[in-house]
């Protein structure tokens, strides 16, 4: 290979939006030849994203990609789709898995490669994804017949990374791996990272997203930090440690002393409402949440906070307590998408709505009335159907579904997905006062300014919690740190 | 090595195999002059239609949809056989071929405008039997002779039938489950946006079903005018059920890309032969329809617990 690195791929102001969200906001980023490029930032940061436009599976909404031919060609390409990307050599292995559960290991390699074909094909497939699964994971004990449904997550994750490295007609050069490690233990880790670092050594490139730092360090020649979509910092690996990546993965201090000076636990007297370990565990940090509290589950997604509330939610509903969950995933979890804004509201109370047995129309309209007024859902009617509603207006009629409800205990599971920041102002002021008028709330945020609403904060690792924080004690860093605590 | 040859996964693969064979020896039982070549053909007469509509409607399960017009459908075509193919060849040919165009398309408008299946294919089946009322009025019109002679030939050993099925489930198998296309169009069913992202068009591989399905439907419409020599409009309406019964009988699933073409086809004279033994049974044909969903449930059930095994051994 060259000794000169060259450039494999430029992007120039990237941008995108999902509604009101901005995922990525003016990204430059570079990606020359024989170099392992890390990438951390906390959830929300753009990654994923940033990843899919490289992959070509999502357009950038501005800005530009440009892909650098090999032997001096200097004209870029615009990677529109993922055909092109892959023919400019970008592989991508996904955060969630992608290979067909109901295709042997050896079709799910032809899939990826429409240059295998002819009579022999599953000999060709087969040999090809068996070649790189004995190079990279040694033992691997996967066979090449084997349909992936009826492998164990690591195994499908091991396929997947393998088939990346595949090469049949087109040239590799760059392979995208996005929390490649999440379902790997720390041998079969180590085996894909060495791996990482042979075939940089050999002229390819990699990009590198991973929650743990050790392995970012470790593996990366350059790391890059993002938050709120832009890149905020970029140096070579050597250049940082594990304590200057956490404080730069986290915003500016802000000025909190005020809002910290008011704050008096409810802690000091009185039982817990709830007090109960995270799932799947007996032992460890308990979660507690008392009369009149606000809650805060923290912690990188995906780490037992969802499971939590779930299992607290059946638990409690079966000892009888009033509670209402409000889901984040608004269009699976969340609204009715057929009915109108009124009946969304009202299904959380019907018992209080009867009349005669029968649903009262009545007061099931005054009801959502009511809640119109206070927490300003925009609408001229609540009979229109509830996806007449911008996002954040139909997350309010979730709010108010749980509100409204006679619940004495209300979860939230990431309620503010996708809300802008306006709605969000007039919901956190209303959960506020719920909480003062007596209501207890759990409330799993992804969301770093949110847990300043909290008055008691647990951070979750690995489904157990790693920290237990009143509010004048939550700081960006410290959550930081017990979110991205070393592996073990 | 033993351990792979007596695995779930095989004993799953030989369930309609072993289904079709528990119910022709208790035929043989209750009716031994059944076992012969005459018996035989009685027995299996209407298995190769309901195998091609099976194979239809498994081909549209395979990326996951429902198809509920396939019976319409064998009926329309049907009505042309008897009519137009038998009258003026040329014109039968065109209408059927527009038939698998138009199944075709249906896959398209399905797959762009994000439509449920079931509601579309649900409409077309009235749309199929209105137009089959209009070239069919009353139950008439006349099979090709060459439709006739096929399907009446006599081959040596085993009935047509058998011949006929055994072929086209091979040639299916090699088709959907050896070729290197067909991996692509199954993995359309196991997770669409994984063959998307390869760089391979969904929509291509759900017309490509569709018009399968089309051609399947014919198959299964000329067949059986070759046998009933008329026709009728209503001639095939409960073969939409019969055919997604013959899938899930042949080990197929109803989301997941997981079918068998083989299997289907066993499926299909599985279900043929309940019908007969039932009679056998003397079980009035009142009961008749509800008996087969008893073998349907006997069969899943002992799928659900093949299955469960299996969980536990991965476990």
């Amino acid at each position: 290979m060259s000794d000169l690195p060259e450039t494999i791929v430029i992007l120039d102001g990237v941008e995108k939006a999902f509604g009101a969200v901005r995922a990525l906001d003016g990204v430059n980023m570079l990606v020359s030849s024989g170099e392992c490029l890390g990438i951390v930032g906390h959830n929300g940061a753009g990654k994923s994203t940033l990843m899919n436009i490289l992959a070509g599976t999502q357009a950038p909404g501005a800005g530009s990609v440009s892909f650098n031919n090999n032997a001096g060609s200097d004209a870029g390409v615009r990677a529109h789709s993922v055909s092109e990307a892959h023919a400019q050599g970008v592989r991508c292995v996904f955060q969630e898995l992608s290979l067909c559960p109901n295709l042997t290991v050896a079709e799910n390699a032809r899939i990826f490669h429409p240059g295998v074909k002819g009579w022999r094909w599953r000999r060709q497939a087969s040999d090809l994804i068996l070649d790189r699964l004995n190079e990279i994971f040694p033992g691997h004990g996967i066979q090449t017949d084997d349909l992936v449904g009826d492998l164990s997550i690591a195994k499908r994750q091991m396929v997947e990374i393998a088939r990346a490295f595949t090469v049949v007609d087109t040239p590799l050069r760059l392979v995208i791996l996005d929390e490649p490690t999440s379902s790997l233990d720390a041998v079969i880790a180590q085996q894909l990272l060495d791996q990482v670092r042979r075939f940089v050594g050999t002229g390819g490139s990699c990009i590198l997203i991973s929650h743990l730092l050790e392995e970012i360090l470790d593996t990366s020649d350059r790391i890059l930090v993002m938050r709120d979509g832009r890149v905020v910092d970029g140096r070579s690996a050597g250049a940082f440690t594990r304590q200057s990546l956490v404080e730069a993965m986290g915003s500016v201090a802000k000025d909190r002393d005020r809002k910290a000076a008011r704050f008096a636990s409810r802690r000091a007297a009185g039982e817990p409402l709830i007090s109960t370990h995270p799932t799947g565990h007996k032992s460890g940090t308990k979660l507690d949440a008392y009369k009149g509290e606000i809650v805060g589950l923290a912690g990188l997604s995906g780490h037992g906070q969802t499971e939590t509330l779930v299992r607290v939610f059946a638990d409690l509903k079966k000892s009888g307590s009033d509670v209402a969950l409000v889901a984040g995933d608004r269009q699976n979890d969340g609204v009715f998408p057929i009915w109108s804004i009124c009946q969304n509201i009202g299904i959380g109370s019907l018992r209080g709505l009867l009349k005669h047995g029968l649903l009262d129309r009545e007061a099931e309209r005054n009801l959502a009335e009511l809640w119109r007024e206070k927490i300003a859902i925009r609408t001229p009617d609540v009979d229109n159907n509830i996806l007449s509603l911008s996002g954040g207006n139909q997350q309010k009629a979730l709010f108010a579904r749980a509100f409204g409800s006679p619940a004495e205990i209300i979860l939230m599971d990431d309620p503010m997905r996708g809300v802008d920041i306006g709605t969000k102002q007039e919901v956190y002021q209303m959960i506020r006062e719920q909480a003062a008028a007596g209501r207890t709330f759990i409330w799993y945020t992804t969301e770093m300014d949110e847990l300043h609403h909290c008055d008691h904060v647990y951070v979750f690792r690995n489904g157990t919690i790693a920290a237990d924080l009143a509010r004048d004690e939550v700081t960006e860093q410290k959550v930081l740190h017990a979110s991205f605590e070393a592996a073990s | 090595m033993i351990a792979r040859i007596v695995s779930p996964r095989v004993f799953r693969g030989l369930l309609p195999a072993f289904s079709l064979t528990v119910i022709l020896i208790a035929i043989f039982y209750l009716q031994p002059r059944a076992m012969s070549y005459f018996g035989l053909n009685l027995l299996l007469n209407l298995a190769l239609p309901i195998a091609f509509a099976t194979l239809a409607q498994m081909c549209v399960i395979t990326v996951n949809d429902l198809d509920l017009g396939i019976g319409a459908y064998v009926g329309f075509v049907a009505c042309v056989s008897a009519t137009w193919l038998n009258d003026q060849p040329a014109i039968g040919l065109l209408i059927l071929a527009g038939c698998i165009v138009a199944y075709g398309a249906l896959g398209a408008l399905i797959h762009l405008r994000n439509l449920p299946s079931i509601v579309v294919t649900l409409g077309m089946s009235f749309f199929w039997l209105g137009l089959a009322l209009l070239v069919l009025p009353t139950p008439g019109g006349k099979a090709p002779d060459w439709v006739r002679a096929i399907m009446t030939f006599k081959t040596p050993g085993v009935p047509m039938t058998i011949y006929a099925a055994s072929a086209v489930a091979l040639l299916v198998h090699f088709g959907l489950k050896r070729s290197a296309y067909g991996v692509v169009l199954r993995g359309v069913g196991g997770n669409p946006r994984s063959v998307e992202r390869a760089g391979w068009s969904v929509l291509r591989a759900k017309v490509t079903m569709y018009a399968l399905a089309g051609f399947f439907g014919v198959m299964s419409g000329i067949s059986l005018i070759g046998l009933t020599t008329a026709a009728d409009a209503n001639i095939a309406l409960r073969y939409t059920l019969l055919s997604i019964a013959g899938v899930i009988l042949g080990g197929g699933e109803f989301v997941g890309g997981r079918i068998s073409p083989i299997g289907a086809v066993l499926g299909a004279m599985t279900l043929t032969l309940a019908g007969s033994f039932l009679s056998f049974m003397r079980i009035s044909p009142d009961w008749q329809i509800g008996a087969q969903g008893g073998i349907l449930i006997v069969v899943l059930a002992l799928r659900a617990i093949i299955n469960r095994t299996e969980a536990r051994q991965s476990r």
